[in-house]
């Protein structure tokens, strides 16, 4: 069953890709969309049927040299079962979705196929994220790692013959890069250390790696530390932190079921669920650790002020998914794996949810983007109003504070809050509270933007486009031309579905994620049961302290006699310290527990002042600060400094390279040789064919004269 | 010295000096003349060596065959060396230098000469005790070196071949005698005799 | 002489008996009119003589008390040459009678050549090696004025003639030096006298001129003066002949000089003949550029060629000898193939030669301008075609004989002839419109031209089992 879920997206993108002038392009959409909505049903069987253990499902041997050996196996556990759902689900909800949203683009010319690639691309895209949350070693996790980066790259240049899309495609590329490398120096250090990239025997290794000092960069550090840092710049990069986060905002190049499916739901979260997949290096990594909390803070923080003042609907959205995915990483880096695997699932749902209605939007808009030409859209376009109110309500966490009752953002944000707050770490835990508070506030400034207020659209603006393709077979364009339109029912129904996702995934999983200790330990299978029973074997007046070393200290012999055995069962990996924390989180004071919802709340009634009771006051504020004003719209400046730092030493680095090293030096010698150097050696030659027997003769006399002169210095040594 | 070492000196030196002159020598009939004396000296040094069947062949097929034929060449072609040797001129000072560098290595090859301890072994005694200079000759030709006698026999066939193949031309307008024709013509056929009356001509 | 003697020289024996009854058979009855005759009568002959040395069983001899040798290694490069020599006759054979130069002289000179051959690469004594190349040689000079009423043709034999005279003064010099210091003429003496490293600068100044003497005959740089010229001059099934068995030939005598009496100054010649490799492989591939004919660029093409051969040499191991005598046989069936067909090249009734008359030929003849680019990208050495094992097997023997460099500078140097070589191709394919090219074909042409070709093509798969026979050949030489 996991094979099939496994390869059922490979199959159809290979058939849609490369069989599509067979079966036509409908034939590659149904190919494609059957075999995803195939993958997801099994998924779900999976999810639901999974108890606990660890499987490892073996496909074949992949590589083998020397002492290292890599299966191609499928790790089937609690966070591979979550990501298989999450993955399949949006994909085929967005693979449905983009029946409506491709069918007419004006991209390209009539007649010209793209809708089978776009599937194909979709469908790969696919496979390699599965093949990402499947993986049993690092090489294959980092094989999927650069399949989804590949099908990003694609799907973000989809439009390549806008300049624009392809420049966001390299970027994405590059940037990821960045972190690549990381993520590779990682593993070479995991493999370096431990023999092994499987992920068993790195986990049991776990302990030892943070007694052991490796010297990177001239510098000793400690071996658990650097290489779970290593990592991390892998997920940085990937999941767009501080830093390595330049490139999502302009990935939204891509047709926006992309933008729901890779850079919302599923890809972006690949570098969340690498450190919980990691969970049992990085409980041995506390200063790592706390990197991330400073890192996911400070990126929740800033995404979200970025996000304040965008006009782009698809920019607002990317934005406020960045930010989200810093609650995500603030979660992990508390411990609290479960609370950002939590997040990770919620998110998706209302994630996809509002990308896909914002897709639905520009659709009714005819490909208009800009929040300010939209207004008063509630009444054309019901279905899409409603997906998105439920998106937002689920995004900015509105529920019952104190109960168990409220949207999924709701439930899994303040999880994560409480978790920061657990922690410890009051910049975490503040940034995150702040941060829900501009959440609520661009949410819902998106909300009234677009579907309150005056309309500000039909004025011909954007439109003279529109008109120039009425006759082609533009099935939604006749007739009312100008008007807004509600999108087909092949768009509003995976609206609707994820709708649902965002109404009750929170509810229904709250306590296995995070809520319910005992629930959590059994979801996850975690294996510090057996820990906290060893150690009372071991030293029946054990203190709770004397346990926590005790813990590592049992695990290790054992991780040295059978390495598969050593390492932690189950899914994620707690050490004490965690618990510690996770209990923290449980019992926080209701201020903590009911801030986010202040917050929430604060923002929501900043939005309808602004935008509802005086719409003149955000171009006012703007007028008074306009310093801060434009920090925020030139996203604090981060494209520009690294432009200037990074990008133009290196263009000017390439161009010296190509116009000097490639030009000059390698062109020049070929050239130079092949054009002015052999040529006068031939004409040479030529000269001295010039029939004359006695130059012939002469020629040979020189021959021997100078082979005897050559033996008489080289053999007079005999 | 001896008579025998003045006698090898002599014919020595002269082959050498005379080889030179027959490269040097402006007049190419001269030059013929000069290899003649090279021949001779040549056959000279045979004869010290007590091979005297070699020196008379020299004499006898080089001198009285193949240097004469040379001259009878030379006198009929009429080549213009002193053209030739014009051209040559140009190149003489890089064509002595090389010589004079080719030279200097052979002489210094010559002066520290040394052959191998095993060489008086190797060595074939050319003539067996009991044995004339040509009978042993005619031991090593057809016994030892049969192979090599009859490989010289095919050259000499290729090269009879060569001239004839680039010489000989059956030219359709020229007469030629044929001997059997000749021999068989039957006066019968070949004349005819007419009684020619008197004052017939008339 | 017993007969184990002569059972050494038979095939030779029975070749020339051959050609002395053809040539009075010839001489007594039609003259001229039986050259067609005699051509195919020759084939015949040779290719039977070929087979019988291939195929019988035979021991390995020491005849005429080391003089003449026959082994393994003689047997793979008399039939090398055998076949090279009745290949050539085969398709020069349509050409001579359209050029109405088929004199009866011709299979028989090819016939006397070829035992001059046999003789070199059987040699064991340094007068043995000298007879059988001077019989070589001058049945080549008459070949090359074979139209002596062309000035072009007499001249190349002129040329060949006295440059290759100076290269045998050249060759007899150094082995009056060798003789003088080893006592003795036979290569077993010789070897016996430098083993164990005596090696006086007397006998290193007599190594040389022997490798200058046959460096002429492979025509390595510098002594490659006359190639161009006689390779031009020459009537074209002539010009076949010397890029082919001659060849083969006097590399195979390189090889058995420098091994079987000179193996114990190993480290000498293969610096000398490594240096000739360098100079010919790059002259042949540059100064072929500049050619417009295709005779004088088969004449820089076997510069070249040969260059790589030497440096199988050059590597001093039996695995370079080995690649040395593959690489002949591959070159030896590309030149017949090639010269196949330049042979049916004509325009206007008028035989050519010149590249540019190749313009679009493709159009006109495509399965013979395919079978033309099979055989120039072979040529070339361009995989996959047999060409490219070929110039791998020597690079490789030089690369496992600790001379990289060579191994480097020869795949410079092929770099650069492949222009040559595809040029060709791109003239042919993708030229200027001009005045068309026809190509008639005799039978044996046609048969040669395309199978070669299919050879270049199919004999990557095992080199039609030639490998063994080489090994073989090549462990005799080198011990």
């Amino acid at each position: 069953m996991e094979k099939v879920i496994l390869f059922a997206p490979l199959v159809g993108a290979l058939i849609g890709g490369f069989g599509w002038r067979m079966i036509g392009e409908k034939g590659a959409q149904v190919v494609t969309t059957a075999l995803l909505f195939l993958a997801c049903a099994l998924s779900w069987n999976v999810f639901l049927t999974f108890d606990g253990q660890t499987q490892h499902i073996q496909l074949l041997d992949w590589i083998q040299s020397g002492t290292f050996q890599t299966d191609w196996s499928i790790r089937l556990d609690r966070l591979t079962a979550i990501m298989l759902i999450v993955v399949t689900s949006v994909s085929a909800l967005v693979h449905l979705y983009s029946w409506g949203y491709m069918a007419h683009d004006d991209n390209w010319a009539h007649g010209e196929h793209y809708k089978a690639r776009f599937f194909a691309y979709l469908s790969f895209f696919t496979f390699a994220m599965l093949m990402l949350v499947t993986a049993d070693n690092l090489g294959q996790m980092f094989f999927g790692w650069e399949g989804v980066g590949v099908a990003s790259y694609l799907l973000i240049g989809f439009y390549y013959r806008k300049p624009s899309a392809n420049a966001a495609a390299i970027k994405a590329f590059v940037v990821n890069r960045v972190g690549d490398f990381g993520f590779l120096l990682g593993i070479f250090g995991l493999y370096y250390l431990t023999d092994s990239i499987r992920m068993d025997d790195v986990f049991a290794a776990a302990p030892d790696l943070a007694k052991t000092n490796l010297t990177f960069l001239w510098t000793d550090w400690n071996a658990a530390n650097l290489l779970a840092f290593l990592l991390f710049v892998g997920a940085m990069g990937k999941s767009a932190q501080l830093f390595l986060h330049t490139w999502l905002p302009d990935a939204m190049e891509g047709p926006t079921p992309v933008s729901a499916l890779i850079h919302a739901a599923t890809m972006v979260t690949a570098g969340v669920f690498l450190v919980c997949r990691m969970s049992p290096l990085f409980e041995y990594a506390p200063e790592t650790k706390t990197f991330i909390l400073y890192i996911g803070g400070a990126t929740a923080f800033f995404a979200a002020t970025v996000g304040l003042v965008q006009n782009d609907i698809k920019r607002v959205i990317a934005y406020s998914t960045c930010s989200q995915l810093g609650y995500m990483f603030v979660a992990a880096g508390s411990g609290i794996y479960g609370a950002a695997m939590f997040h990770l699932f919620t998110h998706a749902f209302f994630k996809a949810m509002l990308f896909l209605g914002a897709g639905s939007v520009i659709h009714a808009m005819h490909h208009e983007q800009d929040m300010r030409n939209y207004g008063a859209l509630r009444k054309k376009i019901p279905l899409t109003f409603w997906a998105m109110m439920i998106g937002t309500l689920a995004i900015t966490g509105v529920g019952i504070p104190l109960t168990e009752f409220g949207f999924a953002g709701f439930l899994s944000k303040d999880a994560v809050i409480e978790s920061a707050w657990g922690s410890g770490n009051g910049f975490a835990f503040w940034a995150l509270v702040i941060a829900a508070g501009m959440t609520s506030f661009y949410s819902w400034r998106l909300i009234f933007m677009t579907f309150y207020g005056e309309a500000r659209w039909g004025h011909g603006h954007g439109h003279d486009e529109h008109a120039h393709h009425d006759d082609h077979d533009h099935g939604h364009g006749h007739g009312h031309a100008h008007e807004p339109h509600e999108s087909p029912a092949t768009m509003t129904i995976p609206l609707g579905l994820l709708a649902i996702g965002s109404i009750f995934a929170g509810m229904i999983w709250y306590g296995s994620f995070f809520g319910d200790h005992e629930k959590m330990v059994k979801f996850f299978a975690m294996p510090e049961h057996a820990a906290v029973e060893a150690a009372p074997a071991a030293d029946a007046t054990a203190t709770p302290a004397a346990t926590t070393e005790a813990a590592p200290a049992a695990a290790a012999p054992e991780a040295h006699a059978a390495p598969a055995h050593g390492a932690p069962q189950g899914a994620i990996y707690m050490s004490a310290e965690s618990e510690a924390v996770l209990d923290a989180a449980h019992h926080a004071p209701v201020w903590v527990k009911v801030s986010p919802f202040i917050a929430m709340v604060v923002g929501f009634l900043l939005s309808f002042l602004f935008y509802i009771v005086n719409p003149s006051l955000p171009r006012r504020l703007a007028a008074n600060q306009p310093i801060l004003y434009q920090f925020l719209l030139n996203k604090w400046y981060f494209d520009e400094v690294y432009d200037a730092i990074f990008v133009r030493p290196a263009k000017w680095l390439g161009n010296l390279l190509w116009k000097r090293g490639d030009g000059d030096v390698i062109d020049g010698t070929i050239n130079g040789v092949s054009m002015g150097v052999i040529p006068f050696f031939t004409r040479l030659a030529g000269r001295m064919q010039s029939g004359y027997l006695f130059h012939y003769a002469f020629a040979m006399v020189i021959g021997i004269a100078v082979l005897l002169t050559w033996m008489t210095l080289s053999g007079g040594a005999h | 010295m001896t008579v025998f070492a003045f006698a090898f000196y002599l014919f020595a030196i002269s082959a050498v000096v005379a080889a030179l002159m027959v490269v040097v020598a402006r007049n190419p009939v001269h030059s013929v003349l000069w290899l003649i004396l090279t021949f001779l000296s040549a056959s000279g040094l045979f004869v010290l060596m007590g091979a005297e069947f070699v020196a008379m062949l020299l004499m006898i097929v080089y001198v009285g065959a193949v240097a004469v034929l040379f001259l009878f060449v030379v006198m009929m072609l009429d080549v213009d060396f002193a053209q030739l040797k014009g051209e040559m001129a140009r190149y003489m000072p890089l064509g002595l230098l090389i010589g004079v560098v080719i030279l200097m290595q052979i002489a210094f090859v010559v002066g520290a000469w040394q052959p191998s301890e095993a060489a008086a072994g190797l060595r074939v005694a050319v003539t067996p005790e009991g044995l004339s200079n040509t009978e042993a000759l005619g031991h090593l030709i057809y016994d030892r070196y049969i192979v090599l006698f009859q490989l010289a026999g095919l050259v000499l066939l290729v090269a009879m071949i060569g001239a004839i193949v680039l010489t000989l031309r059956h030219r359709k307008d020229i007469k030629r005698q044929n001997v059997l024709a000749q021999m068989w013509r039957d006066p019968a056929k070949a004349l005819e005799l007419h009684d020619v009356k008197p004052g017939q001509g008339l | 002489m017993t007969s184990v003697d002569l059972s050494a020289v038979l095939p030779e024996v029975v070749l020339a008996l051959y050609a002395m009854a053809a040539l009075l058979l010839a001489v007594y009855t039609g003259k001229d009119r039986m050259s067609g005759f005699i051509t195919w009568v020759t084939v015949a002959v040779l290719v039977a003589i070929a087979a019988w040395i291939g195929l019988a069983p035979h021991e390995d001899l020491n005849a005429f008390g080391g003089m003449i040798q026959a082994d393994a290694f003689t047997r793979f490069a008399k039939v090398t040459v055998l076949l090279g020599a009745a290949s050539v006759l085969a398709i020069g054979y349509g050409w001579m009678q359209r050029q109405n130069i088929n004199r009866f002289e011709y299979p028989v000179l090819v016939a006397l050549s070829v035992i001059g051959m046999m003789v070199m690469v059987s040699a064991g004594d340094l007068m043995t090696l000298y007879m059988g190349l001077e019989l070589q040689s001058l049945a080549l000079y008459v070949l090359a004025s074979l139209r002596r009423d062309s000035v072009v043709s007499t001249e190349a034999g002129l040329k060949y003639f006295v440059l290759g005279s100076l290269s045998s003064g050249i060759l007899l010099y150094g082995a009056s030096l060798v003789y003088g210091f080893a006592g003795t003429t036979s290569f077993s003496g010789i070897l016996s006298t430098i083993e164990g490293g005596h090696v006086t600068v007397g006998v290193l100044f007599g190594l040389v001129f022997i490798l200058v003497g046959l460096g002429f005959k492979v025509s390595a740089v510098p002594f490659h003066m006359w190639t161009p010229d006689v390779y031009e001059g020459s009537p074209t099934p002539v010009t076949a002949f010397f890029a082919t068995a001659p060849k083969v030939a006097a590399i195979a005598l390189i090889a058995r000089v420098t091994n079987d009496a000179f193996g114990g100054a190993r480290a000498d010649w293969t610096q000398v003949i490594a240096a000739l490799s360098v100079l010919s492989m790059f002259l042949g591939a540059v100064a072929g550029i500049a050619q417009r004919d295709l005779k004088r660029l088969m004449a820089y093409s076997s510069i070249s060629h040969m260059g790589f051969a030497l440096v199988g040499l050059a590597a001093g191991t039996a695995v370079g000898v080995q690649a040395m005598l593959i690489y002949m046989a591959i070159y030896v069936t590309m030149n017949v193939g090639t010269f196949a067909f330049i042979l049916s090249m004509e325009r206007d009734g008028k035989a050519v030669s010149d590249i540019p008359s190749l313009h679009l030929y493709a159009r006109a003849e495509p399965l013979k301008a395919l079978a033309m680019l099979v055989l120039l990208f072979s040529l070339a050495g361009l995989p996959p075609m047999l060409g490219f094992f070929a110039k791998f097997a020597v690079l490789k023997a030089a690369v496992d004989a600790q001379m990289g460099w060579l191994a480097v500078l020869g795949v410079i140097a092929s770099v650069i002839g492949a222009f040559y070589y595809l040029r060709i191709v791109y003239y042919m394919y993708f030229g200027q419109e001009g005045a068309v090219l026809t190509t008639r074909m005799t039978a044996p042409q046609w048969l040669m031209l395309v199978g070669s070709a299919v050879v270049m093509v199919l004999g990557v798969v095992n080199l039609f089992g030639i490998e063994g026979a080489a090994t073989a050949a090549a462990e005799v030489l080198v011990r």
